[in-house]
Formats: structure tokens, C-alpha cells, sequence
């Protein structure tokens, strides 16, 4: 008998991750975010895993990134101020190459701004947020069940590639509680870091395999070798040969670009015959389906387009779409953040309309209701 | 010239290293070099973190799981290491900008949390790396590239700070005792099991603390070192005024009974694991 249980979506969150198999976690109070760390203080010592209450947002994410360097699958979490702390130490993992999942519930911003209210405006963040340029792996959430599962996904492309992946939650979909149906262990994917099977000595610890991702040792596994935040050789050694310095930088990046089909997901309601289509994701996707859903009943060709992966996004899918529809509603939580890319893969194809609410509501399906009739 | 097991340590293919000669910080990375090797702990097993600044630069050069993080961030990071993994011997090195301004607060959360690890604070009363300016240590009156005109902000005392933060572990010496910082160093590493050591490890940066502050030579500030240096149980018999710019050396704090943080978070496994 598959478990059903009634929970709240950061619940859900920091469950699916210990069943991704999460045994570290280092965080810092914040809401709406809290509960994530809240479960894992409760889910990880039963497990014989470790959660640490540090002193602030950056000491989580160092602790984690330690702890993952250690071996072991770790995570952070926070939102609004915490998540902007953490910037820096992102961009360590990025190129230092370690493995992290990210759990971002958004609230309203900028700085202190709206604590218990809801936003999208980290979405640019989530891409650009820390200095330099790397790939970013972002996944949203839009239900309970997806917080669970998305979260998982997040690990095994965390593990993969070796680098931070974020799960862009929302306060909407952090504190809702719904139905969800427990996964059994066992049927469904699990990805684990590859390990080095050189021996010690042979060990070159930022040597790529042909997927431009390097095996991965732990302190403490038997090999020595170096981490630095310093752009850095092979060997895990600072460089300034402009060479090593290209080959790095590139490599980190290409690592996901070349993967982008595998890691890119979405979902597609009614697009079949749809001359409007709605692209939402996360909390706003919820109120964007009842619209629809109304709308289908009074023959309006209205469908719908939810990204999952933020980043990458999915470009393609949006440019084969605006081929065939006459319009793309894009409704957002911010001032207009996603929406910028669903343009550029638009290329003027069809005609876009930015609908964008900032009053920390949510939009009602009513009033996206309205967008559509709009240009109906 | 190191000795052979010392010299095994090294990842001389990684050097020269960037230090400037005759700095101050070498000797430290030969002490914490011949403690590791005198306790005979297996490489593979010896984790050594650290934030950034030239002293935290040191890591590269030794052959074992070496950890150059992000300036203030060692000893959150050093944290997660401990709690991943409790059987490594971490020695975390950082400066004295590094370890207590921009990480002034994991070094007082470590210190109070008592975790095992072995802070060794290289504190030559300057930012090194970035060019000479002023740090939480350099002394009233000296001059930085940020203090043009004379320092006029206190400094703490990194022994002090510690004691007061919880750390079970307290000592100083400075680069002109280097037996003295080995045997500390020794003890400190093998505190590990018992929490947190802090040592501080009183260094020098000729070259940009030095040419400010009439010490421009190493021999200059080497000098200065062992002539302002007074054993903590003289410095005991001695007043205010005689200790005033003298550099209390030896063991502050040594709480053999303390609990280490992992073994009470194994007690923390234990009951939610019985829940
Ligand atoms: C977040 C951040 N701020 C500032 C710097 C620049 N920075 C590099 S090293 C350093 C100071 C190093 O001084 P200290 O820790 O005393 O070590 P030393 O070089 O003297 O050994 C600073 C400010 C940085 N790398 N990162
Ligand atoms: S700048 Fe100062 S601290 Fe840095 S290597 Fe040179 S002497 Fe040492």
C-alpha cells in the first residue's frame, strides 16, 4: 500500500530530499523556508545523518558544502536575506564543483520586505545571483507531490553534474498542505556522485570524463587532493595559464549545456489546439490551470505551459509554441522576471503579454480569467 | 632543511609557493608539518582548511585533503567536515582578518559549540594578502595602508576571545618559538578528540606590516617577537603597565573533561534514533 499522508509543501521538500538520500543539512531560521529545517533536524539523526543550526545563512551553506565535500548528499535552505547570504558560497560550490541542493521559498523582497508573503522575484536571482559565470539548474514546484519529487530530481542532477542545483519553492506552495502520495523506495531514481576508481596516487581530482564531469573522491575515502574557490588546473591547483583558466571555465559550463534536454522539465495542459497559451510556474501555475480549465468549458483554445526547470529553460518548447498560437499570457510574481526569456525564445513570433502582480498576493484564477479573455 | 618525514608531507610540485621570503608564516607550516608528523597520522586522514589571505594559502602546499575555502568561512566549512566525517584530524588555518573580522563569528559559534577542530590562527596584526591594511589585531598607533594616520581602533585578544567563547583549548606562542609552537601544536591537534583548540600563532608580515612600522627586515620583526615575548606564568607575577606591549605565551585554557560536539551529536542519533 502506497503511504498517502496530508502535508505541507516544505515538508515534502525536505522528505523527498532524505529520500534522495540527504544526510547533511546546515541552515539558519527564516520564513517561509523554516519548516524545511525544521524536518530535517526531526528526519536526519534517525537516519544516522547530521543537521546543524549554524550561526548564519552563509555558515549553512559552508557546513554543507563541507559536509558534502565529505561525502556526504547535503542541502541548505532559506529565503529572501538568507538566500541573497548565500550568494558567495554558491558560487564556490559552483567552482569548486560540489554537490548541493538549494531550497529557496520565495518572499516578497527586496531585504527584509515581505516575510510571510508570496513572490517569483528570485528567479533572476536563482541564474545570476552569485559572481561569475557557471550553469544553473533551478526546479519549481508546484504541488506538494512535486515538492517530494522535484526535490529528489534536484539531488540526482546535483550528483551528476557536480554542482548546486536550487528548488525554487514559493510561500504558497512551502506552506500549502495537500495530498501526497509517498513514492516506495526503489521506483524511482536515485543518482549517486562517481566515485574515482584510479588509485590514490593516480588520482588527477578535476581530470573530466568524456561528460566533462570529474569523479568525485571524499576526504577521508583514501585520496588526497585539493578544493579551492580559485580558478584552478587539473590538479585542483590555482592557475593563471589563460589555457587552463579557458578549459575550466568552459568545461563548468558546457558540463550542463551539453545535458540540457535531460535536465530541462515541463508540463503541458490543453496546448493541443490552444491559440492562447498561459506559461506559469509554481504557485501562480495553480490559479493559472483553474482559469484555463473554466475557460476550456466556454470553448476558449486556452492551454497551458509550465516550466519546471527555470534554468535551463525550456526555449525550445516556448519557440515551437509561438509558431502555432497567437498569444503567450506570461502572469508572474515579480516585475516581470521569466518573462524576459519566454521573449527571447518568442523572437516576436507571436504576440507576449507580461501580467505581473507585486502586492504579495497571489493571482486568482479569476483575474488570470481575465487576461485571457482579454485577447480572446 | 625539513626532515624526510616532514619533507613527504609536501606537495612540492605545487611550489614555489606565493609567500614572500622570509615570512613569518613558513615557520608555522613547518611546526603544524612536524606535529602532524611526529603524531604519525596518516595523510589520507588529515584534513587541513582554510579561508583566505597569504596565510591561507598553506593548505596547497601540504599533501593531504586539503580545503582552501572562501576569506572568513574556514571553520563553517571545517564544521561540515566534522560533523560528515569525525574521524578526520582537521587543522583549520586562517589569518587574523580571516579568523576574526570577516569570520569573527563561525570562530566565537566554533569555539562555543566546541566542535573538533584545531584553529590555528596565524596572526601577523595585518592583511597580508591585500596589500597592508589595517586588521582586528593591528595594534593602536601602527600604521596600515587604512590607518595612514595610526590605528585608533582596540584590538582583541584572540586567546581572550576564545577562552570567552567556549574553545577547551587556548595557547599562544609566536614564529620566534618554534619548538614551542610545534609541542603546542601537538597538544592542540590531539584536543581534537576532546573539542575545539584554538592557537594563535603570533606571526609577521615584514613586507607590508614591517616597511610601515620600521620592521621591514624578517630579522626585524623575528627580533621584536622574542624580545616582547613573555611565558604566561612570569607574565602572572607581572603588572598591567610591565605587560603592555608584551605577548603573553603558553597554555590559557586545557579542559581535559570536555564533551566534543560530534560525540554529543552521536547522543542526539542515539535518542531520536530510540523516539
Ligand atoms: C569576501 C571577501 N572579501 C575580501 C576579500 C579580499 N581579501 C583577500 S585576503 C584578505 C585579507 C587577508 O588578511 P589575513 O586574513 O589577515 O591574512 P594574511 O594575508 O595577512 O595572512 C582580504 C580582505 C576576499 N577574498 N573575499
Ligand atoms: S605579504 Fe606579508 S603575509 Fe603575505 S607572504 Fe608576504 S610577508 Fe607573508
Amino acid at each position: 500500500m502506497a503511504q498517502v499522508e496530508f502535508w505541507q509543501g516544505n515538508k515534502a521538500l525536505a522528505m523527498g530530499a532524505v529520500a534522495a538520500g540527504c544526510r547533511f543539512f546546515g541552515g539558519y531560521p527564516i520564513t517561509p523556508s523554516t519548516e524545511i529545517m525544521e524536518t530535517m533536524a526531526e528526519e536526519l539523526p534517525r537516519l544516522g545523518g547530521k543537521f546543524v543550526q549554524m550561526e548564519d545563512e552563509i555558515g549553512g551553506i559552508a557546513a554543507a558544502i563541507g559536509a558534502s565535500i565529505a561525502g556526504l548528499k547535503s542541502m541548505t535552505g532559506s529565503s529572501g536575506p538568507g538566500i541573497s547570504l548565500k550568494q558567495e558560497l554558491l558560487g564556490y560550490a559552483y567552482i569548486a564543483e560540489i554537490p548541493l541542493v538549494v531550497a529557496n521559498v520565495m518572499r516578497g523582497g527586496p531585504s527584509t520586505g515581505l516575510p510571510t508573503k508570496v513572490s517569483q522575484a528570485d528567479v533572476m536571482q536563482a541564474k545570476w545571483g552569485t559572481h561569475g559565470d557557471h550553469a544553473t539548474i533551478a526546479y519549481a514546484p508546484s504541488s506538494i507531490q512535486e515538492c517530494y519529487e522535484i526535490t529528489v530530481r534536484a539531488f540526482n542532477m546535483a550528483e551528476r553534474f557536480r554542482q548546486p542545483v536550487l528548488v525554487l519553492s514559493d510561500e504558497i506552495i512551502g506552506h500549502m498542505r495537500e495530498k501526497i502520495v509517498i513514492p516506495e523506495p526503489g521506483t524511482f531514481e536515485v543518482i549517486n556522485r562517481k566515485k574515482p576508481t584510479v588509485c590514490p596516487d593516480d588520482f588527477v581530482p578535476y581530470k573530466a570524463d568524456d561528460d566533462d564531469v570529474p569523479p568525485m573522491a571524499a576526504f577521508g575515502d583514501g585520496y588526497r587532493w585539493h578544493v579551492t574557490g580559485l580558478t584552478s588546473n587539473d590538479f585542483g591547483f590555482p592557475t593563471n595559464e589563460a589555457n587552463e583558466i579557458d578549459k575550466k571555465a568552459t568545461r563548468i559550463i558546457r558540463k550542463v549545456e551539453r545535458f540540457r534536454e535531460e535536465i530541462v522539465e515541463f508540463k503541458e495542459e490543453s496546448m493541443e489546439d490552444a491559440e492562447i497559451v498561459i506559461v506559469s510556474y509554481g504557485s501562480v501555475s495553480r490559479s493559472s490551470l483553474r482559469a484555463i480549465r473554466e475557460l476550456r468549458k466556454q470553448n476558449v483554445k486556452v492551454g497551458h505551459f509550465r516550466p519546471i526547470s527555470l534554468w535551463p529553460f525550456p526555449e525550445k518548447q516556448i519557440a515551437e509554441i509561438s509558431k502555432r498560437v497567437k498569444h503567450i499570457i506570461v502572469p508572474e510574481l515579480n516585475a516581470g522576471q521569466m518573462v524576459n526569456e519566454v521573449e527571447r525564445a518568442v523572437a516576436g513570433r507571436c504576440e507576449v503579454h507580461r501580467k505581473n502582480l507585486l502586492n504579495g498576493e497571489l493571482y486568482k484564477p479569476d483575474e488570470i480569467m481575465a487576461f485571457i479573455k482579454e485577447v480572446a | 632543511m625539513p626532515r624526510e618525514d616532514v619533507k613527504k608531507l609536501l606537495r612540492t610540485k605545487f611550489m614555489p609557493h606565493i609567500w614572500c621570503p622570509g615570512c613569518g608564516h613558513g615557520i608555522i607550516m613547518h611546526a603544524i608539518l612536524r606535529a602532524i608528523a611526529d603524531l604519525k597520522i596518516p595523510k589520507e586522514q588529515v584534513c587541513i582548511s582554510s579561508g583566505i589571505g597569504c596565510s591561507s594559502r598553506m593548505p596547497g602546499y601540504i599533501d593531504a585533503c586539503t580545503l582552501h575555502t572562501a576569506h572568513g568561512r574556514s571553520l563553517a566549512f571545517a564544521t561540515g567536515v566534522r560533523l560528515a566525517n569525525p574521524d578526520l584530524t582537521i587543522v583549520n588555518v586562517m589569518g587574523d582578518g580571516d579568523g576574526t573580522a570577516i569570520g569573527g563569528n563561525h570562530f566565537i559559534h566554533a569555539c562555543r559549540r566546541n566542535i573538533g577542530i584545531t584553529a590555528v590562527v596565524m596572526n601577523n596584526n595585518i592583511y597580508g594578502m591585500t596589500g597592508g591594511q589595517a586588521s582586528p589585531t593591528t595594534p593602536e598607533g601602527a600604521f596600515a595602508s587604512t590607518a595612514p594616520y595610526g590605528a585608533i581602533d582596540p584590538t582583541f585578544d584572540i586567546c581572550k576571545l576564545a577562552e570567552g567563547a567556549g574553545a577547551t583549548f587556548v595557547a599562544r606562542a609566536t614564529v620566534a618559538q618554534p619548538v614551542m609552537c610545534e609541542q603546542i601544536l601537538k597538544k592542540a591537534i590531539l584536543h581534537q578528540k576532546k573539542g575545539f583548540a584554538v592557537v594563535e600563532l603570533v606571526s609577521y608580515c615584514h613586507t607590508q606590516f614591517g616597511r610601515k612600522n620600521k620592521r621591514s627586515r624578517p630579522m626585524d620583526n623575528f627580533n621584536y617577537l622574542k624580545d616582547n615575548s613573555v611565558m604566561k606564568a612570569k607574565a602572572d607575577t607581572m603588572t598591567a603597565e610591565e605587560l603592555k606591549g608584551k605577548i603573553v605565551i603558553g597554555e590559557f585554557v586545557n579542559i581535559e573533561d570536555a564533551r566534543e560536539y560530534t560525540k554529543r551529536y552521536d547522543e542526539v542519533i542515539a535518542r531520536a534514533q530510540k523516539a
